[in-house]
């Protein structure tokens, strides 16, 4: 870790119009909990409904990638990237500073804000608060990882990354069953359905395609592949021109 | 070369063309000029092709195709269901189409709003575009076209596909051409709304890639909220209200819309039925439009970087 890349990573991703949607996101997600809370009288039904589909579906991957395409590709992409890679700081510095940074951004903007839905729109003794964020902490890891392994490895960093966390995950999920296993989302949530009473878990559908053992292996495989690939990649960035 | 004897440094007639800045003596080009039109056109017909990655290089093929791809998939299966089976009805009508592959769509329009005017704002090179005889205004509707016109091929494509499985299968010929012709109203119904939306996204967002990921964070978001906004007002016994958050997200605006109009059935649940819900979602789809187009035009007011 190398706190002056660290510092210049959270000015650029903090410091932007990026940074607009990483607070508007959090604040309205966390406004339609009040009104399910309102309209549901704290129904924990309407609350996992809500937190499971909207917050883990779709909200989370897509602050994953705003998060995880800002660290580092628009330094590639405008070419400032050579400008730090020419100092003397190892790449693996350079990527896994940039990657805490990113993570850290995960977790304050949308890993809480999710858990903090989930006992805003109606809970039982925070057991869906728990489960929910547990579950949105290891998804958010995952996904911010990916998408910065992604932004190094291809200039079309965001649309693969909203192919695979949206068609692949959302849509192909729901129609061939085999997808469902090869699912960041199914992965993160077989630990949050340990952590609840099997009846809890059936009745607020938190349940999972995959054993957790499965899923916390696959989870570390992921990351860990991801953070080796992308520092293999940057060690050996070539700049193409740009288009 | 004229005749004249000598030939002078400076050229001996200044009463060069009034569009002249610097004249440094090479040859000038005086035959017919095409003029605005005619840059208008080529400027639309330049994004169009743009946005499929025609004249670009291969890189730029990829994406924009494999997205018309996944849209063609589940027409052609369709297609070839209903030929082989000898089915009597689609099972998706044209306008549902639209509804069900509305995340391909939405990461097109995601993917082409900030190639048509990012990269010109990114580079502050629009002072060259406003220096030919083209105006702001021109330069706004020659991109504004091209997408809306790209964004109608690759919805109207598919249904096309429907249109002539469903001719192959010997289904009805009157019905299936009228489902058609109103899945392609529709079609440019969507277009040019989603096309206006992407644009003033991506016109506020130069950097690349925050503009893909801001456009369809945006529909995405605005489809999640419409979507939990109508089950709360369900719960609450709001019916009109249910019905009424649907207008938020452009996908139920336009489904809602042409299930009125065409008297097709709607995707969504929330379709409106009343005239005054109706009058709602067009009244919003008209300040949507515009609003747009308004804020389009108001950043290109000052025409340089950011």
């Amino acid at each position: 870790m190398n706190p002056v890349v660290m510092q210049l990573t959270v000015r650029g991703l903090l410091g932007r119009r990026r940074s607009l949607l990483l607070v508007i996101l959090p604040a309205l997600l966390l406004g339609l909990a009040g009104l399910t809370r309102w309209g549901s009288h704290a129904d924990v039904g309407a609350s996992a409904g809500l937190v499971g589909n909207f917050a883990l579906g779709t909200l989370l991957p897509l602050m994953c990638l705003l998060i995880g395409t800002g660290v580092i590709g628009p330094e590639i992409d405008d070419g400032s990237i050579v400008y730090l890679l020419n100092k003397p700081v190892p790449r693996r510095t350079i990527l896994l500073s940039k990657l805490a940074v990113a993570l850290a951004t995960t977790l304050v903007f949308a890993v809480l804000p999710i858990a903090a839905s989930a006992a805003v729109a109606g809970d039982d003794h925070f057991k869906l608060t728990g489960a929910y964020g547990l579950a949105a902490l290891l998804a958010g890891i995952a996904y911010t990882t990916i998408f910065v392994a992604l932004s190094v490895l291809t200039r079309n960093a965001v649309i693969i990354g909203l192919l695979y966390a949206l068609l692949w995950e959302g849509v192909l999920g729901g129609y061939v069953p085999g997808v469902k296993d090869v699912s960041v989302r199914q992965w993160a949530l077989a630990p949050a359905e340990h952590l609840l009473d099997a009846a809890d878990a059936a009745g607020w559908g938190v349940t999972s395609a995959v054993s957790v053992t499965v899923g916390v292996t696959m989870l570390a495989v992921v990351v860990l592949g991801a953070g080796w690939i992308a520092i293999g990649k940057l060690k050996t960035l070539r700049l193409a021109a740009a288009e | 070369m004229s005749s004249q004897p000598i030939v002078p440094a400076v050229p001996a007639q200044p009463a060069a063309a009034e569009d002249v800045i610097h004249d440094i003596g090479f040859r000038h080009y005086d035959g017919v000029r095409f003029g605005r039109g005619w840059i208008v056109r080529s400027l639309l017909v330049d994004t169009l092709r743009g946005i499929f990655g025609l004249g670009r290089p291969a890189r730029a093929k990829v994406m924009p195709w494999i997205l018309v791809g996944i849209l063609l998939a589940p027409p052609l299966v369709v297609a070839l269901v209903a030929v082989l089976t000898g089915a009597t009805s689609l099972p998706i009508t044209y306008t549902e189409y639209l509804s069900r592959l509305w995340l391909p769509i939405a990461l097109f329009v995601a993917g082409s709003a900030p190639y048509a005017v990012s990269r010109d704002l990114r580079y502050g090179v629009l002072p060259l575009y406003m220096s030919r005889p083209m105006v702001r205004t021109d330069y706004v509707w020659a991109r504004y076209g091209g997408l809306a016109i790209a964004m109608f091929l690759i919805t109207a494509g598919p249904q096309t596909l429907l249109l002539i499985g469903a001719l192959l299968a010997k289904m009805p010929v009157g019905d299936q051409l009228t489902g058609w012709l109103g899945g392609l109203l529709a079609s440019a119904v969507l277009a040019v709304l989603l096309s206006a939306i992407g644009l003033v996204i991506a016109a506020f967002t130069p950097r690349r890639g925050l503009g893909v990921a801001a456009i369809i964070t945006t529909l995405l978001v605005v489809q999640g909220i419409s979507e939990a906004l109508s089950r709360v007002a369900r719960l609450q016994g709001a019916t009109t209200w249910a019905v009424l958050a649907g207008a938020i997200d452009p996908s139920r605006l336009v489904d809602g819309l042409a299930a009125k109009i065409l008297d097709v059935t709607p995707a969504s649940q929330f379709a409106p039925t009343t005239g005054g819900e109706v009058a709602v979602f067009v009244l919003v789809y008209v300040v949507l439009v515009a609003g747009a187009g308004a804020l389009l035009l108001r950043r290109y007011r000052k025409a340089g970087r950011l």
